[in-house]
């Protein structure tokens, strides 16, 4: 049920933040246009609350009622990190979609989101196939 | 700008509350990718992003702008989006803002270079096309 709510409030928080709307997030990307940047202080107003969180975090090493803070095992910057990072770079630049803005417009009324959403969880299944077989190679 | 600051809070808020309570950090694309199988907490978590849609739909329905490519572009700007997220291991919220938060250095790098390649597509597409 947290999750529930999390989810309800991170839609929220998108739809506010103007994260919801293509034409706004294309517009924070078109830096040599008429730039838009307020979608920095989505970014900056998160980071800002989630900065001292991880730093508690770190100090107790447990969150509300003993829940354990998540363990990151990968650490090191590789070829998969920056070459994925780059194509989703082009995709959010093409649509002005990112994952989270695409799922909560799904809710819209028009009939688009659907489309992306669906080739989002192709692309999604499509990267799970390309990991198993470069590590079998 | 008041606005978006307000909705970044809100979205940090969500992300501190899933991390602090769930002990789960909230990137859309690795809990897109976790819910294409079993039933877990992602699917609860994703049903609240939709009835978060709805009740934008219903109350502020400007939130949720209408697309700017046609059919077949979006097509395959999902796609790279679904498999560059996977492959690079998190999108704007799991590298963005949990990430970036921690101080990763993939996180940081990731970040980096979505934006510059983001950037440079829609100099391309609204410069040149």
């Amino acid at each position: 049920m947290i999750a529930f709510l999390c989810g309800l409030l991170f839609a929220l928080g998108l739809g506010l933040a103007g994260m919801t709307q293509p034409a706004k997030v294309i517009a924070f990307l078109d830096v040599s246009g008429t730039w838009d940047p307020s979608l920095l202080f989505v970014m900056g107003g998160a980071i800002s609350v989630m900065v001292p969180v991880w730093r508690v975090l770190a100090r107790r090493g447990r969150g509300f009622g003993n829940v354990r803070a998540p363990v990151f095992d990968k650490t090191h910057v590789d070829g998969a990190l920056v070459v994925g990072a780059a194509i989703f770079g082009v995709g959010w630049g093409l649509s002005g979609y990112c994952p989270g803005p695409a799922l909560v417009s799904m809710a819209g009324a028009t009939f688009s989101p659907l489309v992306f959403v669906f080739s989002m969880a192709v692309g999604t299944l499509a990267a799970r196939l390309f990991r198993k077989i470069t590590a079998a190679a | 700008m008041i606005l978006s600051l307000a909705g970044g809070l809100l979205i940090g808020a969500a992300a501190a509350l899933l991390l602090l309570a769930g002990g789960r950090v909230a990137g859309i694309s690795g809990i897109l990718d976790g819910a294409l199988g079993r039933p877990s907490w992602r699917w609860w978590f994703l049903a609240g992003l939709l009835c978060g849609g709805l009740i934008l739909a219903l109350l502020y329905p400007a939130a949720l702008g209408p697309p700017v490519a046609s059919i077949a572009p979006l097509a395959a700007a999902g796609f790279l989006v679904g498999f560059g997220t996977r492959l690079s291991g998190g999108c704007t919220s799991g590298h963005g803002v949990c990430g970036v938060s921690r101080f990763s250095t993939r996180s940081l790098i990731a970040t980096g270079t979505f934006l510059i390649t983001g950037m440079l597509t829609v100099f391309v597409v609204e410069r040149l096309g």
